[in-house]
């Protein structure tokens, strides 16, 4: 399967990823962020090469069923996504997928989803659910499929290239009127999930729903995250990746890097524009630009995590 | 996996208090919810709550016992309806798709859509 697919040069592949303007690529040293855009990256080829290779890269909100104005086709922005992974010059070995992988939890949607995406590369793919995966009536579509990794908990970690990853739920324990929420028990697994490790271990956190309050009353954000973040204070890389918003939105503090991810079906509106967190109906021409995927490599002399994003554009 | 564990869990996790009750909802109505959203009398056709703009309107309706209501999604996102009790779930109901619960017992009922938790509404059964 991986033969059909031409591979292209390292220049040639990051003037493509460089190609939309909001295009970024984030290096991270010793707690600071550093922006580089991609364009740059691109005339600088030593300067990315650096960056090593992709640790993993981050899908998200592929939200498979939805047929829409803003995007009538979100299967076939998807296959462009994954020709885009599938043809960087060095292939990450894992792809994370940060949930709404469907529209409407329809097992033929699951089942298209799951046909697309095992024409990534990459060998190994980690999910969470995103509230479009766990809205059918019995709650069950997703962790029949998924369940597996997690004891149909939904949540777990691993480890990987030295780096520890800490999958969570925030979209089933819902408060009526509020957040997202990760619940006591999410809480206390994390915490005995922590226990003993080293501070020096980076960390990735990765969930659907924004783990930092973006816009309270759009529900962008988690209600009980500032108890997980007491928990990730200590150490000295903690990188969280969300989607749920379908746009970019980066905060830093003390240690820990916040990033949510570009859907790769449709775009939504900016914080408080419109009557709600809607799909956003663009110019066809625009909206490639408004959809793509982040890769993540590690810087090695930092051990801290480099983020850049891709559109579609 | 055996589906018996698997909605135990669920059921657990989700709510604490969901119970084989929660799935006691009618079938999905037809796509035939044609009257307009008015109903808030008692004895007025069959109550309907429409689902647009991320919010249910009327936000409170009042029926009387043995009564069912329909919700109808109008936004192009999908919206779900979830008893905070339990005792009602839909799927998710894509745009014009349509839901409807019998309401037997009279009390206080208050849902929202777990897709969107700060869409709420209430139904009062006399």
């Amino acid at each position: 399967m991986p033969d059909e697919i031409p591979v292209v040069g390292r220049r040639s592949a990051l003037k493509c990823l460089g190609f939309g303007a909001a295009g970024t690529l984030f290096a991270l040293a010793g707690g600071v962020l550093t922006p580089t855009s991609l364009a740059a990256a691109a005339a600088d080829p030593r300067g990315a090469a650096r960056l090593g290779k992709p640790l993993f890269v981050q899908i998200s909100d592929t939200h498979i069923g939805f047929n829409k104005e803003a995007n009538p086709d979100v299967v076939a922005t998807l296959s462009r996504s994954i020709d885009l992974v599938n043809s960087l010059p060095q292939q990450p070995e894992m792809i994370i997928h940060t949930g709404d992988i469907t529209h409407l939890s329809k097992p033929a949607e699951f089942d298209l989803a799951a046909q697309l995406l095992s024409r990534l590369r990459a060998t190994e793919m980690h999910t969470v659910p995103g509230e479009h995966d766990t809205s059918d009536a019995t709650v069950s579509e997703y962790l029949s499929r998924f369940g597996k990794a997690s004891d149909n908990r939904g949540y777990y970690s691993f480890d990987h290239a030295g780096v520890h990853f800490v999958g969570l739920v925030n979209v089933l324990e819902f408060k009526p009127g509020g957040l997202g929420t990760l619940g006591p028990a999410q809480l206390a697994w994390v915490a005995d999930d922590l226990k003993g490790r080293s501070a020096s271990t980076p960390i990735v956190v990765f969930a659907h729903m924004p783990l930092w309050t973006i816009y309270e009353p759009w529900g962008w954000g988690t209600g009980d995250a500032p108890q997980l973040m007491d928990q990730l204070r200590r150490f000295g890389s903690v990188t969280v990746l969300n989607g749920h918003i379908h746009q970019i939105v980066q905060k830093v503090e003390g240690n820990v890097t916040f990033h949510t991810a570009r859907s790769t079906a449709y775009p939504q509106p900016a914080a408080g524009v419109g009557t709600g967190p809607g799909p956003l109906k663009v110019a066809a021409d625009q909206l490639p630009g408004m959809l793509g995927i982040t890769s993540a490599s590690v810087v090695k002399h930092t051990r801290s995590l480099a983020l850049a994003d891709a559109s579609l554009a | 996996m055996r589906r018996s564990h698997l909605l135990t869990a669920i059921g657990l996790a989700l709510l604490g208090a969901a119970s084989s009750g929660a799935v006691s909802a009618q079938p999905l109505a037809a796509a035939g919810a044609t009257s307009p959203p008015a109903a808030t009398r008692a004895d007025a056709a069959p109550p309907i709550v429409i689902a647009k703009d991320f919010m249910f309107a009327p936000g409170t309706i009042a029926i009387k016992a043995g009564a069912s209501v329909t919700w109808k999604n109008s936004d192009d996102e999908p919206h779900t309806v979830v008893s905070d009790t339990g005792l009602f779930r839909s799927g998710a109901l894509d745009t014009n798709e349509s839901f409807s619960f019998r309401f037997d017992k009279p009390g206080t009922y208050h849902y929202a859509c777990s897709i969107h938790p700060r869409m709420v509404g209430t139904i009062v059964v006399q």
